[in-house]
């Protein structure tokens, strides 16, 4: 490491770094006037907090752009990356705050007793999660990484509790945030670990001091376990089979539009660093976490699929879709890991790219669940709820049933342009196995799919059935969610002409 | 060979009027047209009931007269792809819109574009009929994709898409066990999917090098791709087992006789028409065209697989108490001849598997309406409850006999034309298939005269003897049909020699590739 007696403040690049400044002074802001005034009218919280998250995209798209013709680069002395990498996965945290927001508020509204207590702590919350995500993904150090985790998973222990009339709520806060902990302190030990090994907890350094070693590997054991640890802590925050099992209890406990918001910004964060980290830091033992990521990936397909199609909630039914959709994003990183292929590079970009394409059409499914459950007692998210929606509801339930057909990955949606993506990044670098068993447990998944459009299209409703009633806000981000799927899915050129996604990363 | 030479052709060939060069898309049309039907359908069905047949009708019809232009433009002294049409879509991973057609296909483009007229037109749905006719024009959007498809990614889209307004289709407006049946319908499909997948990107991989880039045109990849013999069987395998469900073969055929059984009239027609010939024209134009080496050793098996589809799905079609059930029983069969004519690898057994992909969908297609027909009137289909029909109903029994016949392929209906080539064609390259698979010919007589007998003969007792005769609609729908069957059947010539050049080059193709020679014989060139 560079000692030197002088002190040197780090260059500071103020517009690099405006997106995460966007956040947090938006989320103070929020605090502070939000706490100091009366109650606002309604959807005002909602609109400041998606005004603050635009904002951010915004200047995160901007940045993005300009990263064409530039370097990519590291910021505030390496310990955050400034590469396109990070920022698409930044502009993809802002939409899911926007949607987010506007669900939350939808939600509100349609439900007079919520609209009493539509206060201003989760929008709050939302901005400081998008914060720690945006850290997160962007981030070049471990200690950095291991910060934005902290921000983001303390946000969504409070943000799964906040439904204060529900017990499961706050049960689901309190397994998410003990769960949680725990993994963190794995990933704490995994840090402490890797540094005891290479003396870095910056990425790029660490990749440095690795390569180095190649030739005399010192520590073998300590580093591998540091590794180890590493990858079981993000595993737990990716939720990936065997650390998965708060993921349906938390997912179902949690007031339904903060699922949403886990499925989408938690699982673009978690995945986004996993990938960073391994891809970045640790390409040296790239044949050392290869197998591991390959036997989470298969675990997680199959079990997360297969105990998917078991469910009769539709959210636990999404909860485990989810797991196995995580399943689909580690293909893409098991194909990084073949660095001798040329093709390694489309891995880390085809899990980035699922990540965020997944994230859109779960936004959108929670929020439908979220609708139909407003309907009637509020709570009832079982595959019943939503028998012969299609009879009262009839738009509404053909955009849900786009968004599932499209993560069974079908055709012309952007589901099948991220599971071909993966896919393709799977068999380039010869992982024919990895990809037929994601092909196979995709048709498993499928079924789970099936059942929820037989229940809207083919079931008759209950008697006592009323229609959906859908907000504003909530027609708005349900368009949006179908609209992108089905533009992405019929020009996914829109997305693979972006060049550097996967490749040239700020170290 | 077989393409390359047509397709720079396309480009300068101004002086031979060539129908491509009019630069007019129709192959585009035939996809979009039957689309922009279903938007008009959702976009103002609301209106006028009456406006939604009318609509769908318009779409469909446009779109047969399409094909029947391309029938009649279609130049039937080239045996590679015509109406060519080409444009970047997916740069970034090689996949462009490229659409074509040739001897092979063109039949089936042609039957696609009668049957969805006949059957709107035919067939009324109990319910909801907007929504049924916008699935059944995203239907054939579909379906028109994959067999106009030079793309292999494209055809995947086309392959994948079908599966969704089948299955609401079918799931929608079928029978008592419809969602079960829709279900499995989705799943197998979807499962052989998973396989073609994987198998569709490995193929662009892996023939990178020979190719230069990755590209998913299935005409570049078969004429400058190349593969290791042993990439190319276990891509082979990957194809087939995905066409395979498809067709389907024994032993995964089993989602077919509960999805027919359980389908709606028109689904099922669709169905035993045109869905079930995607596995079949798959296999031909993607096993066969892109993997000769792998599909001249995997013939056996194939074979085998054919020919065990015959006789079991013959002697199963014998013993069902369901006319519909049997009726998709002897589907299996009737697919296992195709497969056996397609991989025998001559050129008669390949032109009779292609025409029996065309009249196995016109005989059986027409078999599912009678079928339909009879339920309509009885509300059952158990073969035990109908008796006698015969007397009060002659016209239908007619037509249903004339049907039943070309099914059974009797000389002088098209069912003789397909089968009598399969057989001969493959006499040489697979005797003792051959020798067992016309036992099956034997067992379609069985089955069907048998069925007939007891369901038009005898008596008709008291519930049955208010069968009422066939209606004017049904008639003219019917006769359609046998216009087709029996002019097919007289003369099969022009459809003949439409397939003939392509198959051929087909043929050579493998040739120039394999060791695998066509058994000579006399007959050949006359």
């Amino acid at each position: 490491m560079d000692v030197s007696a002088d002190f040197v403040p780090p260059i500071v690049e103020w517009y690099a770094l405006s997106p995460y400044i966007v956040l947090l002074a938006g989320a103070l802001f929020l605090l502070v006037a939000g706490s100091l005034t009366p109650r606002w009218p309604r959807g005002w919280y909602a609109m400041l907090t998606a005004l603050t998250a635009g904002a951010a995209g915004v200047v995160a798209v901007l940045q993005f752009a300009a990263l064409d013709d530039e370097e990519p680069r590291s910021l505030v002395k390496g310990v955050l990356a400034h590469d396109r990498f990070g920022l698409f996965a930044v502009i993809a945290l802002c939409v899911a705050v926007v949607i987010t927001s506007m669900m939350a508020s939808d939600n509100a509204t349609s439900d007079t007793q919520l609209a009493e207590t539509d206060s201003l702590e989760p929008y709050v919350l939302l901005l400081t999660a998008a914060l720690g995500a945006a850290v997160m993904v962007t981030s070049n150090d471990l200690l950095v990484s291991f910060l934005g985790i902290e921000i983001l998973s303390i946000s969504m222990y409070v943000l799964a509790a906040s439904d204060r009339r529900r017990s499961t709520s706050h049960e689901a806060g309190l397994k998410y945030f003990v769960l949680g902990g725990f993994s963190s302190a794995f990933l704490l030990y995994g840090i402490a670990l890797v540094y005891g090994t290479t003396g870095q907890t910056n990425l790029g350094g660490i990749a440095v001091v690795l390569a180095d070693e190649v030739t005399v590997p010192r520590n073998d054991a300590m580093l591998l376990a540091g590794v180890a640890l590493l990858l079981v802590g993000l595993s737990f925050k990716v939720s990936l089979v065997p650390f998965h099992s708060w993921t349906p209890d938390v997912y179902h406990g949690s007031p339904t539009y903060v699922t949403g918001f886990m499925a989408s910004l938690g699982k673009i964060a978690a995945v986004v660093t996993l990938v960073r980290l391994f891809v970045v830091a640790l390409p040296a033992r790239a044949d050392d976490w290869r197998p591991a990521v390959f036997v989470l990936a298969v675990l997680t397909l199959v079990v997360g699929s297969v105990l998917a199609i078991v469910q009769n909630d539709v959210k636990r039914m999404l909860a485990y879709s989810s797991i196995s959709h995580a399943g689909f994003m580690l293909v893409g990183l098991e194909a990084a890991g073949h660095l001798g292929s040329p093709a390694a590079t489309e891995g880390a970009a085809s899990s980035l790219l699922y990540v965020v394409l997944y994230s859109v059409l779960a936004l959108g499914s929670f929020a439908t669940v979220a609708m139909v459950s407003a309907r009637g007692d509020g709570n009832s998210t079982s595959l019943d709820a939503f028998r012969g929606i299609a009879k009262s509801n009839p738009v509404f339930a053909l955009g849900f049933t786009l968004l599932l057909l499209a993560q069974a990955g079908v055709p012309l949606t952007s589901g099948f342009v991220a599971k071909f993506g993966v896919i393709r990044a799977a068999v380039s670098t010869e992982s024919y196995v990895l990809a037929i068993l994601a092909m196979v447990s995709a048709v498993v998944a499928a079924y789970l799919y099936l059942r929820i459009i037989v229940s809207m299209w083919l079931a008759e409703p209950a008697s006592d059935a009323q229609p959906v009633r859908i907000g504003i806000a909530g027609r708005v981000s349900l368009a949006l969610a179908v609209a992108t799927t089905l533009i992405l899915g019929v020009f996914p050129s829109i997305l693979l002409d972006l060049k550097d996604l996967g490749t040239n990363f700020a170290r | 060979m077989s393409s390359s030479p047509s397709f720079a052709g396309l480009v300068g060939n101004t002086v031979a009027s060539s129908p491509s060069s009019l630069g007019f898309p129709i192959l585009t049309s035939l996809v979009v047209v039957p689309l922009l039907g279903a938007l008009c359908v959702l976009g103002f069905g609301r209106m006028r009931a009456e406006w939604n047949r009318l609509v769908a009708l318009v779409a469909t019809i446009t779109t047969g007269a399409l094909c029947i232009w391309t029938l009649q433009a279609f130049d039937s002294a080239d045996g590679g792809f015509q109406f060519v049409s080409h444009h970047e879509w997916i740069s970034a991973w090689g996949i462009s819109w490229h659409l074509g057609i040739d001897g092979i296909s063109l039949f089936l483009v042609v039957l696609t574009g009668v049957l969805f007229p006949l059957v709107i037109a035919g067939v009324n749905p109990h319910h909801d009929e907007r929504q049924y006719l916008v699935w059944l024009l995203m239907l054939e959007a579909g379906v028109m994709g994959s067999f106009v498809s030079l793309d292999l990614f494209l055809f995947f889209v086309f392959f994948e898409i079908v599966l969704v307004p089948m299955y609401f289709l079918i799931g929608g407006w079928g029978y008592d066990q419809r969602v079960y049946a829709a279900t499995k319908f989705f799943l197998f499909t979807m499962a052989g999917s998973a396989f073609l997948l994987v198998g569709i990107v490995a193929t662009a991989i892996l023939s990178r090098d020979s190719v230069g880039e990755i590209t998913f045109d299935v005409v570049r990849l078969a004429e400058e791709g190349s593969f290791s013999v042993t990439a190319g069987r276990w891509l082979f395998v990957a194809f087939a087992i995905a066409f395979a469900v498809k067709v389907p073969l024994f032993p995964v055929h089993t989602w077919l006789p509960d999805a027919h059984t359980q389908a709606p009239t028109a689904g099922s027609v669709i169905l035993a028409g045109v869905l079930l010939k995607m596995g079949t024209y798959g296999l031909l134009r993607f096993g066969v065209y892109l993997f000769p080496e792998a599909s001249v050793w995997a013939r056996p098996v194939l074979y085998t697989l054919a020919v065990i589809g015959i006789v079991y799905g013959a002697i199963s079609a014998t013993m069902q108490k369901d006319l519909k059930r049997l009726v998709a029983y002897s589907s299996v069969a009737h697919l296992g001849f195709i497969v056996l004519g397609t991989f025998a690898l001559t050129d008669q057994s390949l032109s009779g598997g292609v025409m029996q992909m065309v009249n196995h969908g016109v005989s059986t297609g027409a078999l599912f309406l009678l079928v339909g027909m009879i339920y309509e009137r009885r509300h059952t289909r158990q073969i035990s409850e109908l008796r006698g029909l015969q007397q009060v109903a002659p016209v239908f029994a007619g037509f249903f006999m004339v049907v039943m016949l070309s099914s059974i392929g009797l000389p002088g209906l098209n069912g003789f034309v397909g089968e009598f080539l399969i057989l001969i064609g493959s006499f040489d390259t697979a005797r003792w298939w051959v020798i067992v698979g016309t036992v099956g010919v034997v067992l379609a007589a069985l089955y069907l005269l048998w069925a007939y007998q007891r369901v038009f003969h005898g008596e008709p007792d008291d519930a049955n003897r208010g069968f009422a005769e066939l209606r004017l609609r049904e008639g003219l729908l019917l006769s359609a049909f046998v216009a087709i069957i029996v002019f097919t059947g007289v003369y099969p010539k022009p459809v003949l020699s439409r397939i003939e050049p392509s198959v051929k080059s087909l043929i050579e193709h493998i040739e120039s590739r394999t060791e695998y020679r066509q058994p000579a014989h006399e007959a050949e060139g006359e």
